[in-house]
């Protein structure tokens, strides 16, 4: 229980939670029209109000945190409202922890019990030969029990690498932690820009993959539960990468800038970091459940 | 629980920590812009209000077409919105912002805070909600209808059977979800890091405990929801196969992820209404709670137990019987911690100096249908007895019992137990009264014969019914329609009760201890600029 209570900073009114909730409407309405569009062939403008959306949301998330970081420069922050702020990045982290998770158990249940069942298993051994006669188990499941047919991703070569590309984007990460609280400016501007771009080196190798999946494995999103669990994990690991990386892109310019942060009160470079790590930590996991094993 | 007092100096000149700011803006700026935990709080509740009254013309009209056999009022097709529509309503729309709400209004005065730790997060996480579930109810009106396979969008009705509205759902359970998300992340960071000197966890009152165990709990599980929904997308429109067999998929697995979500879901509902009715039953017994740490720890249990039942939904799609036992077991293991719960409140009022206010009558109603609704959920978690019980109308009583007569119970006690503080005035006892006889009595009639026609094997979820089940559901629907009508006059005591009345005092209830009742009724715009003391 705080001694710094009674500073504690209630904000003043703001506009930016309204007008994010009204951006999240048109992303979710206008994207929910667009989904029914592209895959239907239907006319219909879901594409320009999902624009819309996303532009407005990138505006509100412009201004929201210009005010928070006015606030923040401004000293109207305590430190009881940091640990406000690294709690509730804390627990955003686990909640996004629990969003992975949930397609991690996809993955598992697929592979360890839905298709040994498919393949006979417990006491399926008279629908499997009655529906899927030609299915045997295996994982990467190469051919469904539908017949479609496709390749496995080989860990080696550009995962390996990929995966060498984002454990020592930590080990930068963590220098330039420790040059900031050091107060070695220079290192730190140098350790997070390289950070940065071996995040962005990371994405664009994953990219390639993809088309290397797409065009010379026959690997693809609709190939069966294989391609499906690699392509949505991979995928939202991919899109967390890119937020990560336009977050210590934004920090790494308000140092370079403005000069932001000092040896004790860098919450937006300690979330940042927090984030980072905590992607990495979800590529190790894919590496292992997805690629290797 | 100790004594508590506030702290006399409150006014020291601490002007900085809100810049003078004690009245509120006038206009709509007040309610769109607000970062007031008092006014969000005031939003959430109407909000779920609203909510309430457009989830219950729905079951109205659910129970119009079952008034008697054969199809009268709506298509099948739009029978399926209704029912789908409604659940998702009522869970997302109606229980869980009233919660969210309360927990708005009396968190930061309970623990003596000046408001919630993230208050700009706070109102953007309301005001996302009537966006989202305007996309739901829009989603009704376009070609094809509304989403029409169940709240539990089970695969492949979700997937390969269902309308082009199923994107629009899919988006809008996001949006709620993310809302939810930041309540939670609210709350917990505000009990975690904004508690007054002194107010230890063991002196925190129930209701902050048990929302910050719900808290934890919808962290914990409405990610998934959002993973299950993305997956149902992917496969309708994507060409996965999560859950279809022919792509080395699964249904079940379905039901697996969305139950893994589903069932802390339904203690996130019901672990707050522990903390109200803890609230109550010793004000108007005017005893200290019995049995306060045990209380801690059954909250906590039950938490931690609901990771480890989800399967019991799930009793009939062919696991084995292991992980059927598995399940079954570890069901009933809740029933213990419930029963410290439901064994506390008795023995709180045992030899209480007892008056029966309306607050106090819907927790002791909600004990006793509690009560019930949780034996019927014991029936229920006998695996072999579910087979026979499974998608029938004891299942829709067993739930309605515990969500309507336990968590919608408690929020109304919760409205007429706090009304006086927020508004200022007492409500109508004698109006309140009534509306408490007529709830109790209809509710009764509702639900309870539901058992019946259920262990007789009438399905749920079916427009239609066999000639022998007539009788009961004739008494259903009007059971239906009189507690429709009933929640009218709710909603006339909470008009009147914010228009006027007699003023009330600032503890309210004579028996009422805690730190909301030392403020004033209604309580200044910033409650405690500086921490009262906490003795």
């Amino acid at each position: 229980m705080a001694k710094t209570y009674q500073h504690y900073y209630v904000p003043e009114q703001s506009p930016w939670p309204i007008v994010g909730a009204i951006a999240l409407f048109l992303l979710a309405f206008g994207a929910g029209h667009f989904v029914n569009e592209v895959t239907r062939n239907k006319d219909g403008h879901g594409e320009y109000m999902l624009l819309a959306g996303v532009a407005l949301l990138l505006f509100m998330l412009v201004g929201w945190f210009r005010n928070v970081i006015d606030e923040s420069m401004g000293g109207l922050y305590s430190e009881q409202m940091d640990r406000s702020f690294r709690q509730g990045m804390s627990w955003f982290i686990f909640s996004e922890v629990m969003f992975f998770f949930a397609f991690f158990g996809a993955l598992f249940y697929a592979r360890m019990i839905a298709m040994p069942w498919l393949d006979g298993e417990s006491n399926n051994a008279m629908t499997a030969e009655i529906l899927w006669p030609d299915f045997s188990a295996h994982w990467p499941m190469t051919k469904t029990p539908g017949g479609v047919e496709t390749n496995a991703m080989p860990w080696q070569g550009l995962p390996l690498y990929n995966t060498l590309i984002l454990l020592t984007s930590s080990v930068t990460l963590q220098f330039a932690h420790v040059a900031l609280e050091q107060g070695k400016r220079l290192q730190l501007r140098l350790m997070l820009l390289l950070t940065i771009l071996l995040g962005a080196s990371f994405l664009a190798l994953q990219a390639y993959e993809y088309m290397h999946a797409y065009q010379d494995l026959n690997l693809r999103l609709d190939s069966g539960i294989y391609g499906n669990t690699f392509f949505l994990l991979t995928g939202f690991h991919g899109l967390h990468v890119t937020l990560g990386a336009i977050f210590l892109t934004v920090i790494w310019l308000r140092i370079m800038l403005k000069n932001h942060f000092t040896a004790h009160n860098h919450f937006a470079f300690q979330a940042a970091a927090w984030y980072w790590h905590f992607v990495d930590v979800v590529w190790l996991c894919l590496f292992v459940f997805v690629y290797v094993l | 629980m100790s004594t508590i007092s506030t702290d006399t100096h409150q006014h020291a000149g601490q002007h900085d920590a809100d810049h003078g700011h004690h009245h509120p803006p006038a206009g709509f700026k007040r309610w769109f812009y607000t970062t007031n935990h008092k006014d969000i709080g005031t939003l959430y509740l109407l909000f779920a209000l609203t909510m309430f009254f457009i989830g219950g013309l729905m079951a109205m009209v659910i129970r119009a077409e079952l008034f008697q056999p054969g199809l009268q009022l709506v298509q099948p097709d739009f029978f399926n919105q209704m029912t789908t529509v409604h659940g998702l309503i009522m869970v997302f729309g109606a229980v869980m912002p009233a919660f969210t709400g309360l927990a708005n209004w009396l968190i930061p005065m309970m623990i003596g805070a000046p408001d919630m730790a993230l208050p700009r997060m706070n109102n953007w996480s309301f005001w996302i909600l009537p966006f989202a579930f305007a996309i739901l109810l829009m989603s009704l009106f376009m070609e094809g209808g509304g989403p029409g396979f169940g709240w539990t969008f089970y695969a492949p009705l979700s997937t390969k059977y269902s309308g082009d509205s199923t994107a629009l759902f899919v988006f809008s359970v996001h949006i709620m979800g993310i809302s939810s998300i930041m309540g939670a992340i609210n709350v917990i960071v505000t009990i975690f890091n904004l508690r007054a000197p002194g107010m230890t966890w063991m002196k925190m009152p129930l209701f902050v405990w048990t929302w910050l165990i719900t808290a934890f709990l919808l962290i914990a599980v409405m990610p998934v929801l959002a993973g299950t929904v993305t997956m149902v997308l992917t496969d309708k429109y994507f060409g996965t196969s999560f859950f279809d067999a022919a792509g080395g998929g699964d249904p079940v697995l379905f039901q697996h992820i969305f139950w893994f979500f589903g069932h802390p879901e339904v203690y996130i509902m019901i672990l707050p209404a522990f903390g109200i009715v803890s609230s109550i039953v010793p004000t108007f017994a005017r005893k200290p709670l019995f049995g306060y740490a045990s209380m801690v720890y059954a909250t906590s249990s039950i938490a931690l137990l609901s990771f480890l039942v989800w399967a019991h939904h799930m009793f009939t799609t062919g696991m084995p019987v292991f992980a059927e036992l598995f399940f079954m077991y570890c069901t009933m293991l809740i029933a213990v911690p419930t029963g410290v719960k439901v064994f506390n409140w008795v023995a709180t009022m045992w030899r209480g100096a007892l008056t029966f206010e309306v607050p106090m009558m819907f927790a002791i109603a909600f004990i006793v249908l509690f009560t019930i609704g949780g034996f019927s959920g014991l029936m229920l978690a006998i695996t072999p007895a579910d087979f026979q019980y499974h998608d029938t109308y004891f299942v829709v009583a067993h739930f309605h019992y515990v969500l309507v007569t336990g968590a919608i119970f408690s929020i109304i006690a919760a409205a007429y137990y706090w009304l006086p503080k927020w508004t200022g005035h007492m409500y109508d006892e004698t109006l309140g009264q009534w509306h408490f006889w007529c709830s109790l009595i209809s509710v009764n009639l509702l639900f309870f014969p539901m058992h019946f026609v259920g262990l007789a094997g009438m399905p749920r979820r079916i427009p239609d019914y066999a000639l022998q089940f007539a009788d009961f559901n004739a008494l259903i629907s009007i059971g239906g329609f009189a507690f429709g009508l009933s929640q009218l006059l709710f909603l006339w005591v909470v008009v009147k009760c914010i228009n006027g009345g007699k003023p009330a005092t600032n503890q309210v209830w004579e028996g009422a201890e805690g730190l909301e009742w030392q403020l004033t009724s209604p309580p200044p715009y910033h409650s405690f600029t500086t921490p009262p003391d906490v003795k």
